[in-house]
């Protein structure tokens, strides 16, 4: 009975790939460090003692107008191009799997490029906000919107340099279908960033 | 355990050292040594400032040393304990015992195992470097805001805090999906989970309560390191924060942290007893469930460390009420306990003794703590030296205790020699002594109003006579520790060679020799009950052939690696950039840990 724990397919008790439930552990433990940020987000709601807010025109003590902040359309965009790339990533994995390399390749950048439109996407909201008038430090929406879409944007991030890892093996013909599975392992902790902005989405920029 | 297919040879003829092999090391026995062995340094740093606590304190109005140095010490003390003592020393019996335990060659990812270590003695180094510039964290260790902010605490002292906690966080959350995925997968055939050894079903419960606690604290001192460094605002009432959310967040953690030392002493404890009674552990499910009902309740009690804010009656009678309800299963598991040497052949062994003595003083202790389940009168004992006793008496009467005996009974195994008996039993009593001399007097200074922190006071209070008596006892301790240090180091080079299985054990650690080879077992066994040794035994009619060396041809091991150091050093780098100030040191780290994961992700494992 072979006990390596690094051969692809390795024997084991549940016979799930113990790659495999290690990223369906830290998952679990993602959770509750999203849970911690969402929940101080709510907490905070509607407490900040200076503007600018989030759904609401303010006007500063010295009589300067502050429109609202948040830029719903836009982000909807970034909102629905994010949820996409969750299907796109299935298709690409389909292809690994099925050893279809012109699905892989196409599916997979497609995957790719929707991460970097919404990593960018983040980028110019977060400049335009400070334009605005929001920075980090002006008030708790300012602090705690930050940190949240920050930390989900440092997950997109490193959602993408993983993948774009992965397309680059994939390119150099070195992830054969029975290797697919490093495909499943970047696009299990893909679709987990993408949930969390599901719930992120609705409770920052929906609910007023 | 067959051996007949593998050719025999000299005993130590493949097995590597010098410092290069440990530092490229992915075998746990070897990470679960250097656990133990930076821990136990950990540990005595930490009963080092302890006793400067017991100096300072034995009479009023004493100047041993500073106000300032006190308030580093008693923090200090209770940071390094926690983090850099019980903690590490647990993840000893982790690295080592439960891949045996479990008939499994290795954990399922071992380079990652060695990073884990590595972080975590970064993780120490970063947080004692503090004392090298006199600036040691000083705010205690729940860190309640607003103390913490950069206005009432403006020099690095916190600053050190917060990182290394980031930096021992990330250590415990990678070993903490390692051992999850490990005990879950990689057991051996016929280990079903309601087989496993106790120690192994409390681990597991163990790297749950990791992996749910610590992401918590992890956001919460980003809050508050962000509240330092950036200018938010998030336990400033001046900017509209709320330092009550800190205390909420820290015990969310906190509270199962609790759990986290005490639950692998309870695994230990449940090994031992039955071995000393020769009977086999009484109500082995109750214990399951009683472990994860404490797990599961742990996450819904934190509030009763905040009775004193005053949340309002039905906050109060909520957590008071859960508080409660968690005496339940750890009066299950005791009465177990019991129940197992209840009518067993007793041989009282030091292991044993450390086993019994864990059973006394956790009831005491956990006796305390129901009293503080009581809002009113938790009114009344918060924040004086009850709550210090009441602490004392379940981590150090029931963690310390529980693995010094856990210690005792597996330094045969890791070592290949028996620890000395007399001197064990010495060990013992003395620290029995000690341990109750120091601590239980804290009961009446509590309940007299003696505050805790407290850098001195007035003779008039009448605290002086219990205060002395308390330092005598933690003199006693110390002595009691330089036995075991001696015990230890004269055991480990002239202690009697230690047979496979001196204690007439159950457990497959005992199946393999003394110190196991670094592949554990040449043949993978299988087993078919709780017992397998004894199990074998009685199927044989008599005690076990003594397991032979083996040569490990054709057993594949996974490589040495020096990209976890590599890895653990961009991480350390990565943090001192907060305590710096200079962003190039971040983004230094931040490369180097990225040249470390790939290194890693893509050499031959």
């Amino acid at each position: 009975m072979s006990q390596d724990a690094h051969a692809m397919h390795p024997e084991t008790s549940t016979g799930l790939d113990s790659r495999k439930m290690a990223i369906w552990t830290f998952i679990g433990s993602e959770c509750l460090f999203f849970a911690t940020l969402i929940s101080t987000y709510v907490v905070y709601r509607g407490k900040s003692l200076t503007g600018p807010f989030p759904h609401a025109e303010w006007t500063s003590p010295t009589g300067q107008v502050f429109e609202p902040i948040l830029e719903i359309k836009l982000v909807t965009v970034g909102t629905a191009l994010l949820l996409f790339s969750s299907l796109f990533v299935v298709l690409a994995l389909y292809g690994a799997q099925h050893n279809k390399r012109g699905m892989l390749l196409g599916w997979l950048g497609a995957t790719i490029m929707c991460g970097v439109f919404f990593v960018s996407m983040q980028v110019y909201e977060f400049t335009h906000f400070v334009h605005k008038g929001l920075k980090l430090s002006t008030n708790l929406f300012g602090a705690s919107f930050f940190t949240l879409t920050g930390f989900h944007g440092t997950h997109v991030t490193i959602g993408v340099i993983w993948l774009f890892t992965v397309f680059l093996l994939a390119l150099r013909r070195k992830l054969p279908p029975e290797k697919a599975l490093n495909l499943e392992l970047a696009a299990l902790y893909w679709h987990f960033v993408d949930v969390v902005w599901i719930v992120i989405f609705p409770v920052v920029y929906l609910m007023d | 355990m067959a051996t007949s297919a593998l050719d025999h040879a000299p005993a130590h003829a493949h097995e590597k050292s010098g410092l290069w092999s440990w530092i490229t090391t992915v075998d746990h026995k070897r990470i679960g040594i250097l656990y133990g062995a930076s821990a136990f340094i950990f540990f005595l740093l930490g009963g080092l400032e302890a006793l400067l606590i017991r100096v300072q304190l034995a009479n009023p109005e004493q100047h041993v040393v500073s106000p300032e140095t006190y308030n580093q010490l008693f923090t200090m003390h209770g940071t390094t304990m926690i983090f850099l003592g019980v903690m590490p020393l647990s993840a000893m019996f982790f690295n080592y015992l439960i891949p045996i335990m479990i008939g499994a060659r290795d954990v399922a990812f071992p380079r990652l195992n060695a990073m884990s270590y590595w972080v975590f003695l970064a993780g120490g180094l970063l947080l004692n470097a503090s004392w090298l510039v006199h600036a040691a964290p000083d705010q205690g260790w729940f860190g309640y805001a607003n103390l913490t902010e950069r206005q009432y605490s403006p020099g690095p002292n916190v600053d050190f805090w917060i990182v290394g906690l980031q930096v021992l966080g990330i250590a415990s959350l990678a070993a903490a999906v390692n051992f999850f995925v490990t005990i879950i997968n990689l057991r051996t055939k016929g280990m079903r989970l309601m087989r496993m050894p106790m120690f192994v079903w409390m681990s597991l419960v163990t790297q749950v309560l990791l992996l749910l606690a610590f992401p918590v604290i992890t956001v919460a001192l980003v809050m508050l390191m962000m509240d330092r460094n950036f200018g938010t605002h998030f336990f400033i009432p001046a900017g509209g924060g709320d330092p009550i959310l800190w205390q909420h967040l820290f015990w969310v953690f906190g509270h199962p942290e609790v759990y986290i030392l005490i639950l692998p002493a309870f695994g230990i404890v449940s090994e031992i007893l039955p071995v000393f009674s020769r009977k086999p552990l009484f109500g082995y499910a109750a214990m399951v469930f009683s472990g994860c009902f404490i797990a599961f309740l742990g996450f819904g009690v934190w509030s009763h460390h905040m009775f004193s804010t005053g949340m309002g009656p039905f906050a109060d009678t909520f957590f008071s009420l859960m508080t409660m309800l968690i005496a339940i299963p750890t009066g299950v598991k005791i009465f177990n306990w019991i129940g197992t040497i209840w009518g067993g052949r007793l041989e009282f062994k030091t292991p044993m003794l450390f086993a019994l003595g864990f059973i006394a003083m956790f009831i005491i202790g956990g006796l305390s703590g129901v009293m503080h389940s009581s809002p009113p009168a938790d009114l009344q004992q918060t924040d004086t030296y009850f709550v210090v006793a009441h602490f004392h008496y379940v981590l150090f009467g029931g963690s310390i205790f529980a693995l010094t005996a856990g210690a005792y009974y597996w330094f045969p195994k890791m070592s290949g020699r028996m620890l000395d008996e007399g001197l064990g039993k010495v060990h013992f009593w003395l620290m029995m002594l000690g341990f109750n001399l120091t601590f239980f007097p804290m009961h009446f200074l509590g309940l007299n109003g003696m505050p805790r922190r407290v850098y001195t006071y007035p003779a008039d209070l009448n605290f002086g006579f219990w205060n002395m008596m308390e330092t005598v006892g933690a003199f006693v301790l110390m002595v009691s520790l330089l036995v075991f240090i001696y015990n230890l180091l004269r055991s480990v080079r002239h202690g009697v060679v230690a047979p496979a299985d001196p204690w007439g054990g159950a457990t497959l650690e005992w199946a393999i020799p003394s110190p196991p080879q670094e592949w554990n077992f040449a043949e993978i066994p299988e087993v078919s009950g709780r017992d397998p040794l004894w199990e074998w035994e009685r199927a044989r009619g008599g005690k076990l052939p003594e397991p032979q060396r083996v040569s490990g041809k054709g057993i594949h091991l996974p490589n040495p690696s020096y990209w976890p150091i590599v890895t653990a050093i961009g991480i350390l780098v990565f943090f001192t950039g907060f305590i710096v100030g200079f962003p190039y040191v971040n983004i230094a780290g931040v490369l180097v840990t990225f040249i470390g994961i790939y290194s890693w992700a893509f050499e031959p494992a």
